[in-house]
């Protein structure tokens, strides 16, 4: 245990995170030389439809790290992630639309097109701003994560846990999304925000423009695993282990549990919201479907195939069953859910511990004990 | 009253500039004094009129029927359960009364529940560091660093209860016996004033049991430790004063011999069991 270094470079010491590491940083690189070296025609060429699949894969990914951290190694079942990633969305989606200029099909120097069908005739107050890149980027993690330090202070200051916090989740969420179903929002309504044009000056329909953004979701990914290990590889993750496993005993030890879920809760709101900003820009739409109480599950269940609580398990989880998706929606549209189901299904009979914790019993590596199986809070999803 | 309460505070506000060992005043002897506690629940004098104390590192023993009012005490004593009347003090200055959970705690009073919880998914060695007296607030949680202090202070205790060779293994698999004794473990990582130990050999084997005694003797002396124990067998290995509750005061109190031999206790016990069958 070499612990006496600062804690957020602690991480790369660890052999699971260096493979993580090089194994994404490798497949990255990979799929750069594949689309920029091969001419279009060769039959390894990635073309720029398929990278933006993996860019959005990618923020996929990072939004299941966000989950895997509360609910692996805290033991927060939180079926209402998909509204930070909806909000961080929603910030990036204004910016993209105050971009658009007088470009939209109204041609209104300022306003965005649909407030312009609806007759407004100034910017709501709270869209100021949003033409600036630095303002909308940090409300990108301030909006997710005011949100949960609200929620996450009534919520765990009342000591509000297990089922009954998974349903408030579901709850919040549902609410939000039915809030921003209402074209009085401001948000446009069930359209939601489209229709974008660029990003910091970059052409969002060229390759170029792309191939940049799933490199930047590969490099967030990469700085939100990092930060999550440094988390739980840090003694305040040892301690979300304890409160996952027994919570009043960590409170007897004189651990403000409350304190310790509220942080991590926020953290991880804040790397939901980046994920959804980074989703955004590549799905060219944010709408309030992203807040449907059904995409939030969606999230668990991956976390659950990938395996909880190694992190790594849920990138794996979360590009797995996405690129199923993609293929299972293509060939058989209504069979999607079933399969889905179906996948999970198997996976809790013969795969407990997920995709990781096969991955795990294969390399039979000695590894240290404390990032092990789960065992206290029970899958509940 | 109030005044003391303003000086008490007065301690408080310059809690860093008080030796963060221990700032338990024992220069009169006794560590912990009860005096005239009462408490009811519903009407149900679970503690009647109870007054107990116990010395700078003594071993005291409390047993007693059920019902007879043991835990509630204990709950008292941490802050858990309000008294109607009375009075508790940790030492000659702390009014437990006025005091919340995690101040006690804080103070210096462990407390070892009945069944053992340990943090099972983190290893033995895991477990003692998070038990360990520390600043807990978040940032310096995250922060925190191993230093050679600390993991001499984990080794150390490893050795005292005897769990030295398991410290890389999750806590998880060890046994019953294993789990008390790394419970204990963690209590002393706070390096705790006064210890509370509530039935610490139930369900253990022989062996086990005996290394308990062997532990709980090595811990007087530098701690005062108080058991609360139904094993008369146990008891008399490791007791030197023992205080036997019933009905929620103190029935008797002496070695292990004079109340044995007590006529009143003899009967508590025998009548006891025919009422309250656990």
């Amino acid at each position: 245990m070499q612990a006496s270094r600062f804690w957020l470079t602690r991480p790369f010491a660890e052999r699971s995170t260096q493979l993580f590491l090089a194994v994404l940083l490798a497949a990255m690189t990979l799929v750069t030389l594949l689309h920029v070296a091969l001419p279009q025609g060769h039959p390894l060429h990635v073309n720029a439809y398929t990278v933006n699949l993996f860019g959005k894969y990618l923020s996929y990914a990072l939004l299941a790290v966000a989950v895997d951290l509360v609910w692996g190694y805290l033991g927060i079942l939180s079926l209402g992630h998909g509204a930070f990633f909806a909000l961080g969305g929603y910030a990036m989606g204004m910016y993209l639309m105050r971009q658009i200029g007088d470009r939209g099909v109204y041609g209104h120097p300022e306003l965005p097109d649909f407030m312009v069908f609806l007759n407004w005739d100034a910017l709501p107050w709270y869209w100021a701003g949003f033409d600036m890149a630095w303002f909308a980027f940090l409300m990108v993690l301030l909006a997710p994560g005011a949100l949960a330090l609200v929620f996450g202070f009534l919520a765990f200051r009342s000591r509000v846990t297990g089922v009954y916090l998974s349903i408030i989740t579901q709850a919040l969420t549902f609410a939000l999304m039915l809030a921003f179903f209402r074209n009085e929002m401001g948000f446009g309504g069930n359209n939601g925000l489209t229709d974008f044009r660029d990003i910091l000056g970059f052409n969002l329909r060229s390759d170029q423009t792309r191939l940049g953004l799933f490199l930047a979701s590969g490099v967030a990914l990469a700085l939100g695993y990092l930060l999550c290990r440094a988390i739980v590889g840090s003694k305040l993750g040892r301690v979300c282990v304890a409160t996952r496993d027994a919570e009043a005993r960590t409170r007897f030890l004189g651990y403000r549990v409350e304190r310790v879920q509220l942080f991590v809760f926020v953290v991880s709101a804040m790397l939901a919201g980046v994920a959804g900003a980074l989703y955004v820009p590549q799905v060219g739409i944010i709408n309030p479907s992203e807040f449907s109480p059904l995409f939030s599950i969606e999230i668990v269940l991956w976390v659950a195939l990938g395996g909880r609580a190694t992190l790594y398990g849920a990138v794996i989880g979360a590009i797995l069953v996405n690129y199923a998706k993609t293929v299972f929606t293509g060939v058989m549209p209504d069979a999607w859910l079933f399969a889905l189901g179906g996948l999970f299904v198997l996976v809790t009979v013969f795969l407990p511990r997920g995709v990781a914790g096969l991955l795990a019993w294969r390399i039979r590596r000695r590894r240290r004990p404390d990032d092990d199986e789960p065992t206290g809070s029970e899958v509940s999803a | 009253m109030s005044l003391l309460r303003s000086l008490a505070d007065r301690d408080r506000v310059f809690d860093f500039l008080v030796p963060a060992t221990s700032p338990v005043d024992v220069r009169h002897g006794p560590i912990l004094y009860l005096e005239d506690v009462t408490v009811s629940f519903d009407g149900f004098k679970a503690i009647n009129r109870l007054n107990l104390t116990i010395d700078d590192g003594e071993l005291r023993c409390i047993i007693g029927p059920n019902g007879a009012g043991k835990t509630t005490m204990m709950d008292i004593i941490t802050g858990k359960t309000r008294p109607d009347s009375g009075q508790v003090w940790f030492g000659s200055r702390h009014d437990l009364l006025a005091m919340n959970e995690p101040e006690i705690a804080s103070l210096g009073i462990g407390r070892k529940f009945q069944k053992p919880t340990v943090f099972e998914a983190l290893s033995v060695f895991e477990n003692l560091e998070l038990a360990m007296a520390a600043d807990k607030r978040i940032l310096p949680t995250l922060t925190a660093r191993m230093s050679g202090e600390i993991r001499d202070r984990i080794e150390e205790v490893l050795v005292t209860i005897g769990l030295a060779e398991l410290r890389a293994r999750p806590a998880g698999i060890l046994s019953h016996g294993q789990k008390q004794w790394l419970e204990i473990g963690m209590l002393l990582m706070q390096r705790p004033r006064l210890l509370l130990v509530d039935e610490p050999v139930a369900g253990m084997t022989e062996q086990e049991m005996a290394r308990t005694a062997e532990l709980l003797t090595g811990l007087a002396g530098k701690q005062s430790v108080v058991v609360v124990e139904h094993d008369m067998g146990f008891v008399r290995s490791i007791a030197r004063q023992v205080t036997v509750l019933h009905q929620g005061s103190v029935l008797a109190e002496g070695t292990m011999d004079q109340v044995a031999s007590d006529p009143r206790v003899v009967e508590v016990y025998l009548g006891a069991e025919d009422e309250e069958p656990a």
